[in-house]
């Protein structure tokens, strides 16, 4: 049987070649120096993804992205290699978003979307290095979540059976459908593109750049190839709270950028107890960790 | 990320000719698939976009996974395990990358599942792949053969097998057997119709058949019992899934070896004929083989590319005598001089595969329509252009791979001798080029018709025709001068009429007319690209010139009675 798929996806600064111009004297990225990419972790997270179609025939994988216009790139990519429709969540009101509200934007475009058994989406992003979006977004949606997940080994009855990377080894969990995973960079790495599909959807264009089109044979032409159109949300057409996007809804504030070189040190294990936990928060808040 | 596409511009340059124009005209049928499949180009301009996007997959995938897997491949090579072959785990990853990536059945129609390219884009993935790693080329190159079935098979056999081969099975050309190498006439693999099973039943013995495990087969076999000759060979499709052919060994290669050359026993193999009975040698193989040869020339040139990035790479780095070694002009001109055959080779290839293109397009419209006159004109010129320069372009690509690896390990010095280094693998890949699919020797067999009547003297004249900027014109009365003196060994040989005379000067005729037409096309490129080949072409022609110059010497002041000398028998 099918499942219906929907995967998270970036277009991030490519910060793994990172020259000297990578900032700015402001300390924010300098796009125009970095190449626009697909986050690599979401390209394992697609990964997956096509594998759950490749074994249930019958599966659809829907692909969103938030981010400028621009960001359909990655959605094309993702057609290249087997997505079967994408959406652009663009809008001025939606940037300058935090996580919180970036997590929140997703959700509500994923309601939009509609049914779903399984939300992929990578581990984290090159860029801000969170990795809190995927939880936030199972989170905002009451979903359960596997995190850190390398392989999917088994889909039925509902639940979804998945290896996950942990400190030290692997972990085997088992979760009920629908549900979120984040997927690690340890994880298969993603399919090339397929020749006929990059043939097929190298056309593709948002709604909005279909609509404004004005050369009669190119409108008739993608009117005859509806698979060409990109939908495109605004914050208008995902019921989006003004207050909880964009700049109003993210309560994070960047204080400062620093080039930190990282040393080990001694590690400690903590364990789930509420007293262990409050000494950790203890300490990470005595050490201007958080705070 | 790696990509050999980008990093190997050359390739769109050839990609750019403004012969792909006619070339795109005839294969895409004025666009008749645009609105039955969802992958067709609308126009030109479409379609040449889509090679070079398929192309930047293929380098990608080179650049990537093939590439890399490449020393693991040759290190582990393949087995053979009852009866069957077990690629090295390095090639199955290879395969499961260019069949998700949709690159099998490249040339074959989108009715069965292909992507309809011409040769010339087809050739210029297997020239990156061959690059890449060569032994691999000939696992993925063997769809070639599809290409066979496709011209000569019912069309109840290409729908059943070309589909299969589009969704990614591999193939093989089952020829040779142990007393028929270069001698094809000598097959004796037996096929009998059997009125009980109603098919062919094949039985025998084939020798060093690569991806002999292949899941289709194409088979040279002799169906006319107590028949000695060509003429009673015809061809058979034999599919893994009949059983019947089991593997018997593979053999321990040199090179290549990440292909498995396999020893074959038929036992009662269910086949079908394909084509006409007693066509198979005379008909189809010739076919097959021309295809095959295109390809080899193709591998060459990747070769040398790779020799050439190998060589390069080395002489910046390596530091002798207080600076990097690339500074002595012992090994600047060794690396030129890789670069300048690699360029010109090159050049000579999709020339080539231009001339291919062109007849075999008009060849299969010719099936569904009448030709007008002048497009059986041109059918007819291409066509022997194509059977000209086939064999000009296998021989010298693959023999200027051979020279090139050469080099490029002298570059590497000690070094290049250690296994550590890409150079040691990618010279033992080399030296089959210039035996399989027909030695050098038989190319010149092939070639020396078209140079003792005038065919290479029409083109080069035409060549010549050709305007070039004024900073060439020097070049240009270079290889005038080469093409006239060629003409003069060319008289020489025919004035004496003396075959013995002949055969033993074709293979320095053959050079001497390969390197007049190479000189000229790099002219063409470097008048087109002059910071792209300009360099390539002045190193080039220089060498050719040489070359030529060593040739006619020869000829020149050969006395008939020293062919006692040259008489071993």
């Amino acid at each position: 049987m099918g499942y219906k798929i929907i995967v998270l996806a970036k277009q991030v600064p490519d910060t793994r070649n990172v020259g000297s111009d990578a900032m700015t004297p402001e300390g924010t990225v300098n796009r125009a120096a970095l190449p626009a990419v697909f986050n690599p972790e979401d390209l394992n997270a697609l990964e997956q993804a096509l594998r759950i179609k490749d074994a249930n025939p019958g599966s659809t994988i829907t692909m969103l992205t938030m981010g400028l216009p621009k960001a359909t790139e990655v959605l094309r990519e993702g057609l290249f290699r087997g997505v079967d429709s994408t959406v652009l969540l663009t809008d001025r009101a939606l940037g300058g978003a935090d996580t919180l509200a970036t997590s929140y934007s997703l959700a509500q475009a994923i309601k939009k979307i509609g049914a779903y058994d399984i939300i992929l989406c990578g581990r984290q992003a090159i860029d801000g290095d969170t990795a809190q979006v995927g939880p936030q977004v199972a989170e905002k949606l009451g979903l359960p979540q596997v995190t850190y997940t390398e392989e999917i080994l088994s889909i039925s009855n509902g639940k979804v059976v998945a290896k996950r990377h942990i400190d030290g080894g692997v972990e085997t969990v088992e979760a009920p459908m629908p549900l979120v995973l984040t997927v690690n960079g340890s994880a298969a790495p993603c399919r090339t593109r397929n020749a006929k599909l990059v043939m097929k959807f190298k056309g593709a264009k948002t709604t909005t750049e279909i609509a404004a089109l004005t050369d009669e044979a190119e409108k008739a032409f993608y009117a005859q190839r509806p698979y060409l159109a990109i939908s495109q949300y605004g914050a208008a057409d995902i019921d989006a709270d003004p207050a909880q996007i964009g700049k109003a809804g993210s309560p994070t504030n960047v204080k400062a950028v620093k080039s930190i070189v990282f040393t080990a040190k001694e590690s400690k294990t903590f364990s789930s107890s509420d007293d262990d936990i409050d000494s950790l928060m203890a300490e990470l808040i005595a050490s201007n960790t958080i705070g | 990320m790696a990509n050999y596409y980008s990093e190997t511009p050359e390739l769109k340059f050839h990609l750019g000719h403004p012969l792909m124009k006619r070339i795109i005209e005839l294969k895409e049928r004025d666009f008749a698939d645009k609105d039955n499949f969802d992958y067709a180009p609308q126009n030109v301009e479409d379609a040449l976009d889509n090679y070079d996007r398929v192309l930047d997959i293929v380098g990608e995938i080179c650049g990537e996974i093939i590439g890399p897997n490449a020393e693991g491949v040759d290190h582990d090579g393949p087995k053979c395990e009852n009866g069957r072959v077990a690629y090295a785990p390095g090639t199955d990853v290879n395969l499961d990358a260019t069949r998700k990536a949709g690159l099998m059945g490249m040339a074959m129609p989108r009715r069965f599942g292909g992507l309809n390219f011409p040769i010339v884009p087809y050739i210029m993935a297997a020239d990156m792949v061959s690059s890449a790693d060569a032994g691999f080329e000939n696992l993925w190159g063997l769809q070639d053969c599809a290409e066979t079935l496709y011209e000569f098979g019912n069309e109840d056999q290409k729908q059943r097998f070309l589909t299969r081969v589009c969704a990614g099975e591999t193939m093989s050309m089952d020829l040779t057997e142990p007393d028929a190498g270069s001698d094809l006439q000598s097959v004796m693999l037996k096929a009998t119709y059997s009125e009980a099973d109603g098919c062919w039943l094949l039985n025998g013995v084939k020798r060093f058949i690569t991806n002999g495990d292949a899941d289709i087969h194409l088979v040279l076999a002799r169906s006319e019992e107590g028949t000695r000759d060509g003429r009673g060979l015809s061809m058979f499709i034999y599919d893994k899934r009949q059983g019947g052919v089991d593997v018997r060994r593979i053999e321990n290669k040199m090179g290549i070896k990440g292909s498995p050359t396999c020893e074959l026993v038929y036992k009662n193999a269910k086949a079908e004929l394909c084509g006409d009975r007693k066509m198979g040698l005379i008909k189809y193989v010739m076919a097959l083989m021309n295809g095959a040869r295109l390809g080899i020339a193709a591998q060459g040139v990747g070769i040398s590319q790779a020799a050439y990035n190998e060589a390069l790479a080395y002489a910046k780095d390596r530091k002798q005598f207080g600076k990097a070694i690339i500074e002595f002009p012992a090994v600047a001109d060794m690396l030129s001089t890789i670069k300048a055959k690699l360029d010109a080779s090159r050049a000579l290839l999709y020339e080539t595969a231009r001339f291919v293109d062109v007849y075999k397009a008009l060849d299969d419209i010719s099936k569904e329509r009448k030709l007008t006159p002048e497009e059986r004109k041109e059918q007819k010129l291409f066509s022997k252009l194509a059977d000209a320069f086939t064999p000009l372009a296998k021989g010298m690509g693959s023999e200027f791979a051979n020279q090139n690896t050469y080099d490029c390990i002298q570059i590497h010095g000690g070094s290049g001798f250690m296994k550590e280094y890409k150079c040691e693998r990618i010279y033992r890949d080399a030296r089959i080029t210039s035996i399989y699919e027909g030695t050098t020797q038989l190319q010149v067999v092939a070639a020396i018709r078209y140079i003792t009547s005038g065919a290479y003297a029409a083109k080069i004249s035409e060549y010549d025709q050709m305007p070039v900027a004024p900073e060439f014109e020097d070049f240009k009365v270079k290889l005038k001068a080469m093409a006239d003196k060629t003409q003069m060994a060319v008289n020489q040989v025919n004035d004496s009429k003396n075959q013995e005379f002949h055969d033993l000067v074709a293979r320095r005729l053959y050079e001497m007319t390969a390197y007049t037409v190479m000189g000229y096309l790099i002219l063409q490129d470097a008048n087109k690209a002059p910071e792209m080949f300009a360099t390539s072409a002045r190193v080039f022609i220089r060498y050719a010139e040489a070359e030529v110059e060593k040739h006619i010497t020869f000829i020149r002041k050969f006395q008939e009675e020293s062919l006692a000398d040259y008489r071993k028998a």
